[in-house]
């Protein structure tokens, strides 16, 4: 219980503020290394208003709580920072926590650290218990089910690659009298430690964390002629003061603006002008849909609720059912002659731009595809993206470790020594502990023994 | 009471076992199907090798014999991974299998405290759940307070050979037949293990001339910190390479279906090692591969018996005659011994505490392959262990338990309890998380203070270890303090050692941080008069600083969890939060600490945090 921990103790997505509460010796040290103002010898019970850093850039707004112990809930000290700039800002600032010595919390583990600190009553010791366990079973199943199974794949293969390295050294150790295994050197791992730093790096880049706040979400509204796709973008970006229609700079696609959905970025691709284009009865045509399909993240498909679907629809219906995509059913103040049975169900928003109704549900269908709000998934699944990445940063570390070993000519086993950590810390990622794997691995591939 | 503790059993184990009693004052019987086959080798004739060698020089450091008897047994030595990093060197002997067991045979019986007896324990003498003697097969009891079972592959020992199965041990011996019986009827889970062994091959029928020579290596080394040297370095004996040729992996297809393993025989229960395949289990999983190293290998100066490391075994004779010839250099070979798999039974670890001492049976000890591990030097320290254990229960003492960043035989032990077998255990390097720290040069270091206050080490050892710790902190200091300057002599030096040269003066620590400079550079500024051994620690803990520290930190992170007790009492099904499988497999092993219970495959994060809450609640109140 040395440690410092960090957990996001608001629910995620509702409000407009969540609070972040780090616990631990070295809370205050922590904070203060990602904070605009010192905070070393302030008064416990304080509050301080200032920004969160990372590489001297501004992340957020925040107020930070400073609790001295032995006067909290954990009897640890304590900082509590209250961040405004929703749900991806909150979770970057997640991410720099840990980055700065932080561990994520356990299920439970403030209420567990205030109970072992003898803050709470022992009558209470069995709730705990419990609570630890309902919460860990929960985050188990999410687990599961949050991990993007790219992501996992890509985190799979890495190790895959590691763990050659690491079982040919073991061998090389274990049985250096076999002259018919091949020896690995520093040379032979250098350029797959490279490859692997590669992978690393542009894992980070993927992760929706780090996209998600970084570049956006690609996104491109598409449907026939008058169906209201300018209406829908301008209702979307009328709530939106901070328009940005030129990005320099960038080599994607002219993008028509930028929404700020809780701190998800839609980057809304011009489909050859939407805005400007509505008033002419020009369709863009099923190919050139399909263009912009390819390109997108997220695909807004909007029909009429006044017209039936036509083989055009059935068409980009189907090039859209392996996207991530929203069916907004538009003018649900007309009559119905769409036959709602034909689509998905759960893709579904039912609008009615002309009266502003629904819009609120295209949001909240979109944060929960991107998995920042939604209540029922629980916290989980953000806050391990948040420690993902975190983690990622690390094996960066790791890889630098190896890469000046090598440049160092350090002995293979010395290397190895670091090698394993990376493979240890991949591993946290997919849930992947089984310790002897690698000699499982090592007899399975290589002959040996007497 | 006849005897304090009774050893069963005289192989590796049992020596050990005998003489860590015996010495610690405790009147011993170590009781031995053949006296014989004391300290026996019926495999390979060698002694140490990667993780095995380290493992020799701490049951040395701690006051045992393998390392003493195997440097004066040792016809050829080498020192494996020279050109790798220190912490996995390790030395690796050819020993005599004369003269090994010879010379461990006249240390026992110069050990006083110490008889021995041929016979066969039939059963265990067990009261009240605690044992208190052997009742053996030719009908006499004996009674003593702790018993430490050493059976090797004896219990119910079936040595297979094509379709032939024969009930009995190595060498012919007679098996013991009732023993594992009596361990199942008192509750003890037994599992079924196999392993085997190679033919042994007259060395006057080896064509030698076109095999590649293995010698030893060209200095002197010796396993026991006591550095006595027992053999000349130029007369050492050699072993040769061969290789496995496209006819014998033809004749072993051809012939498959007749090796036991495959057919042969339909009864076969034993799980064969992994590490320690049979010829015909690698030509059949490694199918792509078009040759295996065969090495031939001395058993002794004083008979003819070569062994064929990588060619053992379960064809009928006939086969083996085939294979055999159909190797380079033994195309006329006469086989002296067949090779064989043994089938025998051994006891589920996880039914051991650290200490070695059964959970079920107080006072009852195991050691060496009964608990499912293979070689010589895993027995040896395992015996060693069980002798130390049982004596300080003798004394009303603590057990002796060292942990993971401690020693191999730390990591082996705690393997062996906490995640039990799958097939005989193994050590390897890849199995200790702190192998930097746990190195076959520093083994007196970590581990005689220990064997001198258990009074295993002997005074002169002692004295010898306080004099090296000094050395080595002054030399340390000395580098630490002491600088060169930026003249022209020292920068000629420097480039003359291939380093780059100095502007400002630097301590020689930090040039020796260099890893191009070697501690013998060093010399070249200022003499340094110490033992190799000395300048080597202070080389390897200057260099690999940043590394050890790291080490250091994560064992300190595990010792965290480490020094949290679980008190023996506490009933797991209890704990109603507890996933269910964490509650059978903490039942099951019966960890002593919240680390030991960490390490525990299929118990998480989240079950030791209910845990941790649980004996805060209930025990400390």
């Amino acid at each position: 219980m040395d440690d410092t921990i960090v957990a996001i103790s608001t629910s995620l997505g509702v409000g407009a503020i969540s609070i972040i509460r780090v616990s631990g010796k070295d809370a205050i040290n922590i904070v203060n290394k990602v904070f605009t103002k010192n905070l070393l010898n302030q008064e416990s019970h304080t509050i301080h208003y200032g920004h969160i850093i990372e590489n001297k850039q501004m992340i957020d707004e925040v107020l930070v709580t400073i609790m001295k112990s032995p006067k909290t809930f954990t009897t640890e000290d304590t900082v509590e920072i209250n961040c405004h700039g929703g749900i991806a800002v909150t979770n970057k600032v997640l991410e720099i926590l840990l980055n700065n010595g932080c561990r994520l919390a356990e299920p439970g583990e403030f209420t567990k650290r205030a109970y072992l600190n003898g803050r709470i009553d022992l009558i209470e010791a069995d709730g705990i218990m419990d609570m630890i366990n309902a919460k860990s079973e929960k985050a188990l199943k999410l687990a599961v089910n949050t991990m993007n199974g790219s992501l996992s794949k890509k985190i799979k293969d890495l190790r895959d690659l590691i763990s050659d390295i690491l079982v040919n050294i073991s061998v090389n150790i274990d049985y250096p009298e076999y002259d018919d295994t091949p020896k690995i050197t520093n040379d032979i791992i250098l350029p797959k430690i490279k490859e692997v730093e590669n992978n690393i790096k542009n894992l980070i880049d993927e992760s929706q964390n780090g996209k998600i706040i970084k570049e956006g979400i690609d996104t491109v509204i598409i449907g026939k002629p008058n169906v209201g796709k300018s209406s829908l973008l301008n209702a979307l970006l009328e709530e939106n003061k901070a328009i940005v229609t030129d990005i320099p700079g960038t080599t994607r696609d002219i993008v028509e603006g930028i929404i700020s959905i809780d701190g998800i970025h839609l980057n809304i691709i011009d489909t050859a002008g939407i805005r400007k284009t509505e008033d002419i009865v020009e369709s863009i045509g099923v190919e050139k849909s399909f263009e912009y399909i390819d390109k997108a993240d997220l695909v807004i498909y909007l029909l009429n609720n006044n017209e039936a679907l036509d083989k055009e629809d059935k068409e980009i219906l189907d090039k859209i059912k392996d996207k991530n995509y929203i069916i907004g059913i538009n003018k649900m103040d007309l009559d119905n002659n769409l036959d709602i049975n034909l689509l998905e169900k759960e893709k579904i928003v039912k609008l009615s731009i002309k009266e502003n109704k629904g819009l609120s549900d295209l949001k909240n269908k979109i944060k929960v595809m991107y998995n920042t709000s939604s209540i029922d998934l629980g916290d989980f699944t953000y806050i391990s993206n948040a420690e993902n990445v975190s983690t990622l940063k690390n094996c960066l570390n790791k890889v630098n470790d190896i890469k000046l070993g090598i440049e160092r000519f350090l002995p293979i086993d010395m290397i190895e020594i670091d090698i394993k950590s990376l493979w240890n810390l991949l591993g946290k990622i997919t849930g992947d502990t089984y310790q002897d794997e690698l000699i499982d691995k090592m007899f399975s591939k290589f002959c040996l023994g007497k | 009471m006849d005897y304090e503790i009774i050893v069963v059993g005289g192989g590796h184990a049992g020596c050990e076992a005998s003489l860590a009693s015996a010495r610690k004052g405790h009147k011993t019987l170590l009781i031995t199907g053949n006296i014989q086959n004391i300290a026996d080798m019926p495999c390979n004739p060698s002694i140490g090798g990667s993780a095995k060698g380290i493992v020799v020089r701490e049951i040395d450091a701690l006051g045992g014999e393998m390392g003493r008897n195997a440097d004066k047994s040792l016809l050829q030595i080498k020192m494996l991974n020279n050109a790798k990093g220190p912490a996995v060197q390790a030395l690796r002997c050819q020993a005599d299998k004369i003269t090994y067991p010879k010379e461990m045979l006249k240390t026992l019986k110069n050990t006083k405290n110490l008889d021995i007896m041929e016979d066969l324990v039939k059963e265990l003498i067990v009261e009240n759940n605690k044992v208190k003697g052997v009742l053996l097969e030719s009908g006499s009891k004996i009674y003593a307070s702790c018993v430490i079972l050493t059976t090797g592959t004896y219990m119910k020992a079936d040595i297979l050979v094509g379709s032939k199965r024969t009930r009995q041990g190595p060498h012919g011996e007679k098996p013991s037949n009732y023993l594992s019986d009596n361990l199942a009827q008192l509750g003890f889970k037994i599992i079924r293990l196999k392993t085997g062994t190679p033919q042994r091959i007259e060395k006057a029928s080896i064509n030698y001339t076109n095999l590649k020579l293995e010698p030893g290596d060209d200095k002197y080394y010796t396993f026991s910190f006591d550095n006595k040297i027992y053999y000349d370095k130029d007369k050492q004996v050699p072993c040769y390479l061969t290789y496995t040729t496209p006819k014998t992996h033809e004749i072993i297809k051809e012939n498959l279906h007749k090796a036991s393993m495959y057919g042969g025989l339909d009864d076969i229960k034993g799980i064969g090692p992994r590490y320690c395949p049979s010829i015909e289990d690698k030509v059949v999983r490694f199918s792509d591969k078009e040759r295996h190293q065969l090495f031939l290998e001395p058993e002794s100066i004083y008979y003819d018996d070569i062994y064929v490391q990588g060619f053992s075994t379960s064809m009928p004779h006939d086969i083996q005659e085939q294979m055999v010839h159909s190797l380079p250099g033994l195309e006329t070979a006469k086989i002296l011994k067949y090779a064989y798999a043994i089938e025998y039974d051994a006891i589920y670890p996880t039914q051991l505490k650290q200490s070695l001492e059964t959970k079920k049976i107080e006072n009852l000890f195991t050691a060496g392959q009964i608990n499912g591990t293979s070689g010589y030097e895993e027995a040896a320290c395992q015996g060693l262990m069980a002798g130390i254990n049982a004596s300080l229960k003798l004394e009303g003492k603590e057990p002796l338990i060292l942990k993971r960043n401690e020693a191999y035989i730390g990591v082996l032990i705690d393997d062996l309890v906490t995640k039990g077998i799958r097939d005989p255990y193994r050590l390897l390097t890849s199995r200790a998380e702190y192998r930097l720290l746990l190195r076959s040069d520093n083994a007196d270091l970590r581990l005689s203070e220990i064997g001198y206050k258990l009074g295993l080490l002997s005074e002169e050892r002692y004295e010898k270890l306080n004099k090296k710790k000094m050395q080595i902190k002054n030399l340390y200091d000395y580098l630490k303090t002491t600088k060169i300057t930026p003249k022209k002599e020292t920068n000629d030096i420097l480039e003359k050692i291939h380093t780059s040269p100095i502007k400002d003066g630097i301590k020689l620590y930090d040039l020796l941080k260099r890893p191009e400079v070697s501690i013998d550079k060093i010399k070249l500024f200022t003499p340094l008069d110490y033992d190799d051994e000395i300048l080597e620690q202070v080389d390897i803990n200057i260099k690999y600083e940043g590394y050890i520290k790291k080490a250091e930190e994560e064992a300190m992170k595990m010792l965290t969890y480490e020094n949290k007790p679980i008190p023996e009492d506490i009933d797991y099904y209890k704990i109603h939060n507890l996933a269910s499988e964490a509650k059978q497999k903490l039942t099951e092993v019966k960890p002593t600490s919240l680390g030991q219970a960490l390490r525990i495959s299929g118990v998480n994060p989240a079950d030791i945090s209910i845990l941790s809450i649980y004996l805060k609640k209930e025990y400390h109140k």
